[in-house]
């Protein structure tokens, strides 16, 4: 068989969502922020609703996230990302509106204003990266980082004696009694991107339904601050951070989930 | 005529805001303008217009609510003080960047720090001369009575979304705090989506259709020339301002052989300084700044030949005089005269440091 005779319609199993642009990803190779991006553009071109969407991008590696996303979107200051949200939403409920943002941006500057959005119930959207360190910057401790990691500012590994313990910010806001639905979930197989996607899905229908504020943190990878190669970096991943922030639902249906 | 009331300054812009159709005030108490997020909560616009009143976690949360509404189109209004000012500029300084306009007042009170609760002008060099980080002008109105606190709505949201900048309404505690009677326009309604759609889908991030390429808002662009080219296009606006929306006032200038510079509560005070020269004898004139940036330079600069002197009146240690002083080039004689740190100067002590000054006794 040819290579001409495979390529036809019929046997298409995947392709590009047009709501990502074609301009060349800026990020590392293995970063998981591209398959982050490509979850939440299938989620809306799916939903059918492009004309209806407006996005924000934080401070960190995915500011410049509207250069991927054939979106609306909104630059916001470090950190503010869920007030201007806020501003969004409040004056236009019929539109969708979501956040992307880091773990420097949404749980160490940016705290207040996810709380803040968490508990008043705003009806839109969190996309959380939580890759333990500041990639943009080139590499430095981060809220998330865990104990005994290295980074710049950490060089010897995180010191919970002097640099305080690591935020588990999703439990916190999934505390409070204005989200409805709070997640971690993770892109580094198939099985987990599909698992995220579910999510994703779930949190923009639960918008559409103005049920409350959904909240999805995905952990990642940063191989470039991490210092390791893609493969490698994912099982640091697995057997290191998991453990500590453990994928799966944490509140369903504004009900936390109970465990065993 | 429109409808008159008696009020405080703090009120009468709420319910101007109401009455301009405005779309959203987000803000966050602090003295001495927390009358303006109370009258709006009393007032409860959400029923009158579909006016969002939302009270913020913090003023970095306030003007981000500002910054988000402003990138929909919307009409935005944010009230605050002096520290709480101080909070915005961040948020500021990307609202420039971004070209997005909105409207936002401080209703100054005196520095440097927490400082105090009562009325100054202290805060001219954070509005004129910057504030936030990079190369950026804010249009800014002084109000001199209760009436211009209502006015200014209106005229900031022009000249918002003419230039697509945030515009300062620079007022004191003074203003804000004090009753008068003010004349109230008709309402306006609100811009309905389609309306809004139809005026500013060139940039506003109202939705990707498929008939044009996505809006992105944003002040970022890591390619220098790119910036720098982006910067011009800002000085252009800034200076097209300057050409074209300068705004004061005069006072007896005609014969006035001395002048005095003042804005706002300022202004109100050297009116009476000036009745009391007159009656004395005293060839004085007053010029009312409205405009802050752009500064009254030209007028400025047209009646120096008549004068022999200038006093910049403010409730500062001198600030506007730095602009006094460039407006006439140091063809006259220029000095400050002001009470600040919370104190406000009575019309007798302006009049007895301007004859001290000029007159010699």
């Amino acid at each position: 068989m040819k290579l001409q005779e495979i390529i036809k319609e019929e046997n298409l199993v995947y392709k590009r969502t047009p709501l990502m642009t074609d301009n060349v990803l800026s990020y590392c190779p293995g970063c998981g922020h591209g398959t982050a991006h490509r979850i939440v553009m299938e989620v809306i071109e799916e939903m059918g609703v492009q004309d209806d969407t407006i996005g924000i991008a934080p401070v960190g590696c995915s500011v410049l996230a509207y250069d991927f996303m054939n979106i609306d979107m909104v630059q916001a200051a470090h950190g503010r990302a869920p007030a201007v949200a806020t501003g969004i939403k409040r004056t236009w409920p019929d539109k969708f509106v979501f956040t992307y943002q880091g773990d420097g941006d949404l749980a160490a500057i940016g705290t207040a204003e996810t709380i803040h959005a968490c508990n008043r119930g705003e009806n839109i959207t969190i996309i959380f990266i939580n890759n333990g360190i500041y990639g943009m910057t080139g590499g430095q401790m981060a809220p998330t980082t865990i104990e005994g990691m290295k980074t710049s500012t950490s060089p010897y590994g995180r010191d919970l004696q002097l640099m305080g313990n690591p935020l588990k910010i999703t439990e916190l806001v999934a505390q409070l009694p204005g989200t409805y639905f709070v997640a971690r979930h993770s892109v580094h197989n198939p099985a987990a991107v599909r698992k995220t996607k579910r999510a994703v899905q779930k949190a923009f229908q639960i918008q559409k339904e103005r049920k409350g504020l959904a909240f999805i943190e995905i952990v990642s990878n940063c191989n470039s601050g991490w210092k390791l190669p893609p493969v490698k970096a994912n099982q640091w991943m697995v057997e290191n951070m998991f453990p500590f922030f453990p994928p799966g639902d944490i509140k369903v249906d504004g009900e936390l989930v109970k465990k065993e | 005529m429109g409808e008159l009331k008696l009020m405080k300054g703090n009120e009468a812009i709420a319910e101007a805001a109401i009455r301009e159709g405005v779309d959203a005030y987000f803000g966050y108490p602090i003295t001495p303008q927390s009358e303006v997020l109370e009258y709006l909560m009393a007032e409860q616009p959400e029923k009158r217009t579909g006016m969002v009143v939302l009270q913020a976690e913090s003023e970095l949360a306030a003007i981000n609510m500002v910054y988000g509404a402003a990138a929909v189109g919307k009409k935005v209004l944010t009230t605050s003080s002096s520290p709480g000012i101080s909070l915005y500029q961040e948020g500021i300084s990307y609202i420039a960047g971004a070209e997005l306009p909105c409207v936002i007042a401080n209703v100054v009170r005196g520095g440097p720090g927490l400082g105090t609760i009562q009325p100054s002008q202290a805060d001219y060099f954070q509005t004129v001369k910057g504030g936030g980080h990079g190369d950026y002008k804010l249009f800014t109105l002084a109000p001199s009575s209760v009436q211009e606190m209502a006015d200014f709505v209106s005229l900031g949201f022009e000249i918002a979304f003419k230039y697509r900048t945030p515009v300062m309404i620079l007022s004191d505690g003074m203003i804000g705090q004090m009753m008068e009677k003010v004349e109230l326009k008709e309402q306006k309604p609100r811009w309905t989506d389609e309306e809004i759609k139809k005026m500013h889908d060139k940039w506003a991030t109202i939705g990707k259709t498929p008939d044009r390429e996505r809006n992105i808002i944003t002040s970022l662009n890591l390619d220098s020339a790119i910036q720098e080219k982006h910067n011009h296009k800002l000085q252009a606006k800034f200076r097209k301002m300057e050409a074209e929306e300068v705004r004061y006032e005069l006072f007896n200038t005609d014969d006035a052989e001395y002048l005095m510079v003042a804005y706002g509560s300022s202004a109100r005070i050297a009116q009476k300084s000036i009745a009391l020269a007159r009656a004395k004898g005293i060839k004085v004139g007053l010029l009312r700044p409205i405009t802050l940036f752009p500064f009254p330079e030209k007028p400025l600069a047209d009646l120096t030949p008549q004068l022999k002197g200038i006093l910049s009146v403010e409730l500062s240690a001198g600030q506007m005089i730095e602009d006094v002083k460039l407006a006439v080039q140091c063809k006259v004689r220029v000095e400050h005269y002001g009470r600040f740190g919370g104190m406000i100067h009575s019309p007798e002590e302006v009049l007895t440091a301007f004859e001290q000054t000029f007159i010699g006794k």
